[in-house]
């Protein structure tokens, strides 16, 4: 039992790049260079980091969308790499991801309702279950039932956004994996959002795995902090200790350069 | 005579559902080498107004107030006349610098253009001031560099390649919309010193438009707070940010997540979304997402009131409001 909701370990990716010379090997990326983490059903994690330091690289892997080149990613005990496509696919109920961009993520042609219900089609559920569901989760994240018929077209950034959290609560997953959930949004919107993820957390008992480069984002839903550079964790430690009193010069680094909300004396 | 006065200017732009003003009675003004800062969130018109000081609006805006720069009147100019003061009196930074640039030319080509056609030089001169340029703003190498293309350079980088760009014909006022808002944190700062450092030191005026209200606080002497096409409150930063009065300044204050904040806070939201142009109410843009509104506030359009030193809001529920203090400066007292 007690296994750890996420157990990654020394995860490593390399991308080969196109050949630049034909008497030399091709180039390669390291985007992974050895992480490992775990994260214990209900204490949520955040991944800091600029861009290129692999913080997409990783969602993906965990997200099982890309295999790592060495190391595992277990769920629940299970390696997801090892597992036969018919029981990975049954094994994603159990987690779900939010993208960015939440005028990207929704095809434009289908209605929400069927947007939502997706991971649960793929998972081989009945349409009724199908409708009964999204309409219980879109009204979790505070949309109305009617919203069901609707197209994306119809809906503001932020509410595009609990549409997706909602497709990714459908399945009742353990983990979400939110990759920069609240970037694209407006300061006030982006409020609404990060609360409704606090208390879906609450409601639901998800865990996230929220990766993003706005620290304050981070330290509002996570209980741990991984800060991640150039395919490595540099630093890692509950939010309050690393914002307070962080050790790593980048960990600083990153700190120092977020302008302070405070005009100069 | 401040270097750009903007006078009751209102766009109204033709939209699929019927015209709509994106821009509302909106007066400003920036003295030379002044700094101001115009915070917003999406359809707060922020852009727009910028983009009505450049002179371009999209086809079909009607535009009515005043626009001038050194005294001049912008409004009446022909494409032609704008021409000649965009990237010459004026200077630009946009947010995305790999649509600003052309990925098919130099970037040393991309600077010296601006000199070539406004200042007549030769390749000869116009490319060896595109080099010094390069070099003022950081780009290592900057002779070698210029026969680069923009996809050679990392974001930060092309960033100060436009910046190179802007600064080429020495402009007096420098828009800056959004500059960082594509980059790290680490190069946010390193790109907003370098627009500090170059408009001290060539006394340009500087209109930076930012959703960040962090970029805001440290770049700019004084700021306008826009929601919906206007003006809602304008002051110095440190009025503002000390003193905020305006209800929808307050609900963009206290909805962002702060570093010192406890795991498990709630952040305070505004409720609803920013509405769209063409059904923004016809008295305050605010009204109806605000907690105070009465029924007033639907129909009268809020006058500037002076609530500090220069510092304007524009919300005839200033007395209900006073003893409201927002949240965050609650938790403050002790």
């Amino acid at each position: 039992m007690n296994a750890p909701l996420l157990q990654v370990d020394k995860l490593v990716r390399d991308y080969t790049l196109p050949r630049e010379k034909l008497t030399q090997p091709p180039p390669k990326v390291h985007a992974l260079r050895g992480v490992s983490f775990t994260i214990e059903a209900g204490r949520s994690l955040g991944i800091v980091g600029e861009s290129g330091s692999g913080k997409s690289t990783l969602a993906r892997i965990v997200m099982a969308l890309d295999a790592p080149t060495s190391g595992t990613v277990r769920l629940l005990g299970r390696d997801l790499n090892a597992l036969p496509r018919e029981e990975l696919r049954q094994a994603r109920r159990d987690f779900q991801m939010v993208f960015q961009d939440p005028y990207g993520s929704l095809d434009p042609r289908q209605t929400v309702g069927r947007i939502v219900a997706e991971p649960l089609a793929a998972q081989g559920a009945t349409r009724e279950e199908q409708r009964a569901r999204s309409i219980e989760v879109l009204e979790s994240v505070g949309l109305r039932a009617s919203d069901a018929a609707k197209f994306p077209h119809e809906f503001s950034g932020g509410q595009r956004q609990r549409i997706a959290i909602a497709r990714a609560l459908i399945t009742r997953p353990k983990l979400i994996v939110a990759d920069e959930p609240v970037s694209a949004l407006d300061v006030s919107v982006q409020a609404q959002v990060l609360n409704l993820m606090q208390d879906l957390q609450a409601q639901f008992g998800v865990t996230y795995m929220l990766i993003s480069h706005d620290l304050a984002v981070v330290r509002h839903l996570c209980d741990d902090v991984c800060v991640l550079r150039e395919g490595t964790i540099v630093e890692q430690g509950p939010p309050e200790r690393l914002f307070r009193a962080a050790q790593h010069p980048y960990t600083r680094a990153l700190l120092a350069a977020v302008p302070r909300a405070e005009p100069p004396e | 005579m401040a270097l750009l006065e903007v006078e009751q200017l209102t766009v109204t732009l033709q939209t699929q559902r019927g015209p709509a003003r994106a821009i509302r009675d909106v007066s400003f003004a920036v003295d030379t080498a002044g700094t101001l800062g115009i915070v917003g969130e999406s359809g707060s018109g922020k852009s727009m107004t910028a983009m009505a000081i450049m002179g371009l609006l999209p086809e079909g805006a009607k535009v009515e107030g005043s626009i001038r720069l050194g005294g001049e009147e912008l409004t009446t100019k022909t494409d032609r006349e704008m021409n000649a003061i965009r990237g010459n009196r004026i200077g630009m930074i946009f947010q995305e610098p790999m649509t600003a640039l052309n990925p098919v030319h130099t970037i040393g080509k991309q600077v010296a253009e601006p000199l070539r056609l406004h200042r007549g030089m030769n390749a000869v001169d116009a490319r060896k001031k595109a080099i010094a340029l390069l070099d003022r703003v950081g780009i290592p190498d900057a002779a070698r560099r210029a026969d680069a293309y923009p996809h050679q350079f990392s974001g930060g980088q092309r960033q100060r390649i436009t910046i190179a760009m802007a600064l080429a014909c020495e402009p007096s006022l420098l828009i800056a919309d959004e500059p960082t808002t594509a980059l790290d944190v680490t190069i946010q700062k390193q790109i907003l010193e370098l627009i500090a450092g170059l408009v001290e030191e060539r006394r340009m005026a500087l209109m930076l438009i930012s959703h960040d209200l962090g970029v805001i606080a440290q770049n700019v002497q004084r700021m306008l707070v826009m929601y919906g096409g206007s003006v809602v409150e304008d002051g110095s930063t440190r009025s503002v940010f000390a003193n905020r009065m305006h209800p929808y300044t307050m609900g963009l204050f206290d909805a962002r997540p702060a570093l010192g904040t406890p795991k498990g806070a709630k952040l305070a939201t505004i409720p609803g979304t920013v509405p769209e142009l063409a059904d923004l109410p016809s008295g305050c843009t605010f009204a109806g997402r605000c907690a105070f509104t009465i029924a007033e506030c639907h129909t009268t359009v809020p006058p500037p009131i002076e609530v500090g030193l220069g510092h304007h809001a524009r919300c005839i529920r200033l007395d209900a409001l006073t003893p409201t203090l927002s949240r965050r400066e609650r938790e403050q007292q002790p």
